[in-house]
């Protein structure tokens, strides 16, 4: 396959996640992902890799936390509901420490919703959705291409770190077909030994990976440990992009409302409004820091997104009242037209 | 003087913390001796259940992974599809596999999965306090069922190893009982057995072994043995259901 290539965003992420040497795939069909799932049960086997059509999502995700626990590279992708079942999963491998790789190509809820893009699983994202302390690393690119270059990214942070990562996409990044350079192909196969993987204890001692605490203070002690951690994280692995630096109107929006954003900002722009864009690239960690910094600068805050709210809340925590901060948003698997964007910030002043 | 008797080089030196009188620890040897006979231990990668014997990794000197409740066969899967050269064994309890892990124990066998799994009935939920099992007995008394077990108000008990002989790519589905040493001898034959299928490549092996649970049933170890004989045993024929020499 030559390396620039038209293909769409579910394909895309698939064959830049098999390129990051990609061991196994677990998921269950759910619509706007499919192609996701389809693809891999064609390349995977062909390849001599694992692919499992499970019986669900829960079952999904658990295929990955076993096969994670191996020190496997492995994935799984889904869609807002099927991302819903494998919450249970999420927890449990966050709190055995376990990497791993999820897609999920959101569409419109609550519930059975739509299939409509949608960024309505921003909190189920970014605050979890399992039981307990613990944090996901989520990336929300807004091109095909940069969908690509973080999955395959996505997969070394996780190893890194030893906690899951999240893509966060939606329906229009799914399904749209934009021409993307892949990434170089990488052999799979087990990394070096880091001492926690489970091979069979040959020549060693046996090893347990477990996300059960019993000893007193342990768990205190276990969950004080993926707090430092998520630091770590923090400190090392927060992405955002900012399109300029004069400005009175900052947009903050993410994913493919970002990129609807942007297209607005150009008409305004000629307008005579000085006006940019703050995205963040990872969710979470959310760029509190670089977005406090980057609003002290403005006069007012727009945020933009495809749910009711969400994101809003964590802008706010950096704004923390400095500016005023105005919201736009579009639920239900429906997003905005650069127009309406461009409408509320001309009404702002 | 000559070692007669020993723990099997599978298992640490652990003391279980097992109540009197429950056949986990038994088990639990048997599978220990087993994993020595065959050479498994250092190949292999055990998955542990939510309930009482979730302490695996205490007691087996191979590989642990915690499962969720009841998705030991779907970790099983995951690990056993990308590391096809480790011996992978589920050990669950019947809330684990039965009630909560259904889906997930129906699905791993129909797939043929090349694993072994070790399903343990104590008729109860031993862990929670003794509430109602999707193998608690007609009649019995449960937490949850006070007045005994109504087949009309709370369901019949499922026969899983009867079920599991029942799925087409299971080469071995046995029922087998710890309450006599004859029958423990048994026991230890099928879950030869079943590791054996599973170092042989031969597909997926189910051993379900009648267990005690005289801590929720209010009984004396004894009168516990007495249940399983009389009253389990009678409800749940022992046997080889499925690829057993006959
Ligand atoms: C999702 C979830 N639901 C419920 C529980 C509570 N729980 C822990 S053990 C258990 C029952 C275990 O019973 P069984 O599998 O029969 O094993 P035993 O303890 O009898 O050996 C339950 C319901 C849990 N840990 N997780
Ligand atoms: S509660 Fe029952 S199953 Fe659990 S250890 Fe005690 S006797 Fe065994």
């Amino acid at each position: 396959m030559s390396n620039k290539v038209l293909m769409k965003g579910n394909e895309a992420i698939a064959e830049a996640s098999i390129r990051a040497g990609l061991e196994g795939y677990f998921g269950y069909p759910i619509t706007p992902q499919n192609e996701f799932t389809a693809y891999m049960s064609d390349h995977m086997p062909r390849r001599g890799r694992a692919f499992v059509q499970a019986e669900s999502e829960v079952a999904a995700i658990n295929m990955v936390y076993g096969a994670s626990a191996t020190g496997a590279r492995v994935m799984t992708s889904s869609s807002s509901p099927g991302v819903a079942l494998m919450q249970e999963g999420f927890s449990y491998m966050c709190g055995a420490e376990v990497p791993a790789v999820v897609v999920n190509i959101m569409r419109g809820g609550p519930g059975l919703g739509n299939i409509g893009p949608s960024q309505g699983d921003y909190n189920q994202a970014t605050r979890g959705g399992g039981n307990g302390d613990y944090r996901f690393i989520v990336y929300a690119p807004s091109t095909v291409q940069e969908a690509v270059d973080l999955t395959y990214e996505a997969f070394d942070v996780s190893d890194r770190y030893r906690n899951p990562v999240l893509i966060l996409g939606d329906g229009a990044l799914g399904q749209m077909a934009e021409p993307v350079v892949l990434p170089e192909d990488r052999e799979p196969g087990r990394k070096e030994d880091e001492g926690w993987e489970l091979t069979g204890p040959k020549d060693r001692d046996p090893r347990a990976v477990m996300s059960l605490r019993l000893a007193e203070g342990g768990l205190k002690k276990h969950n004080w440990d993926l707090a430092e951690k998520f630091e770590r994280i923090a400190e090392n692995e927060t992405r955002y992009e900012l399109t300029g630096e004069d400005y009175d109107t900052l947009v903050v929006s993410f994913g493919t409302a970002a990129r609807v954003a942007k297209s607005s900002l150009r008409a305004v722009k000629e307008k005579g409004e000085k006006v940019e864009l703050f995205r963040p690239i990872t969710v979470s960690p959310f760029p509190y820091k670089q977005l406090a910094e980057a609003a002290s600068k403005a006069k007012k805050v727009l945020v933009a997104e495809m749910n009711l709210g969400q994101m809003l809340f964590d802008v706010k925590v950096a704004v923390e009242g400095r500016v005023p901060v105005e919201f736009i948003g579009s639920p239900g698997g429906e997003s905005f037209t650069p127009e309406e964007i461009e409408e509320k910030i001309l009404s702002m002043k | 003087m000559a070692v007669v008797f020993k723990k099997p080089e599978s298992m640490t030196d652990k003391t279980t913390i097992y109540c009197p009188g429950c056949n986990h620890g038994t088990i639990h040897r048997i599978v220990g001796e087993v994993l020595d006979e065959l050479e498994l231990r250092e190949s292999t990668i055990g998955v542990a259940p939510v309930g009482c014997s979730v302490l695996l990794y205490e007691y087996f000197k191979t590989d642990i992974v915690e499962a969720p409740h009841g998705r030991a066969p779907a970790l099983a899967t995951g690990i056993k599809r990308v590391r096809p050269e480790n011996t992978v064994f589920c050990y669950q309890g019947d809330g684990d596999l039965a009630s909560i892990g259904m889906a997930e124990i129906m699905h791993a066998a129909n797939r043929g999965e090349m694993i072994t799994v070790i399903f343990v009935n104590n008729a109860n939920y031993g862990m929670t306090g003794g509430q109602m099992a999707p193998t608690t007995l007609p009649g019995q008394r449960t937490t949850t069922t006070p007045e005994g077990r109504d087949v009309g108000y709370h369901g019949a008990p499922f026969r899983m190893a009867e079920i599991m002989a029942g799925l087409d790519p299971v080469v071995y589905s046995a029922r087998v009982s710890v309450s006599a040493p004859g029958k423990i001898n048994k026991t230890k034959k099928a879950i030869k057995k079943a590791f054996e299928n599973q170092k042989n490549n031969t597909g997926f092996s189910f051993v379900e072994v009648l267990s005690s649970c005289p801590t929720n049933w209010g009984m004396t170890p004894l009168q516990g043995i007495e249940f399983v004989k009389n009253e389990m045993e009678g409800y749940y024929p022992l046997g080889e259901f499925k690829g057993g020499n006959k």
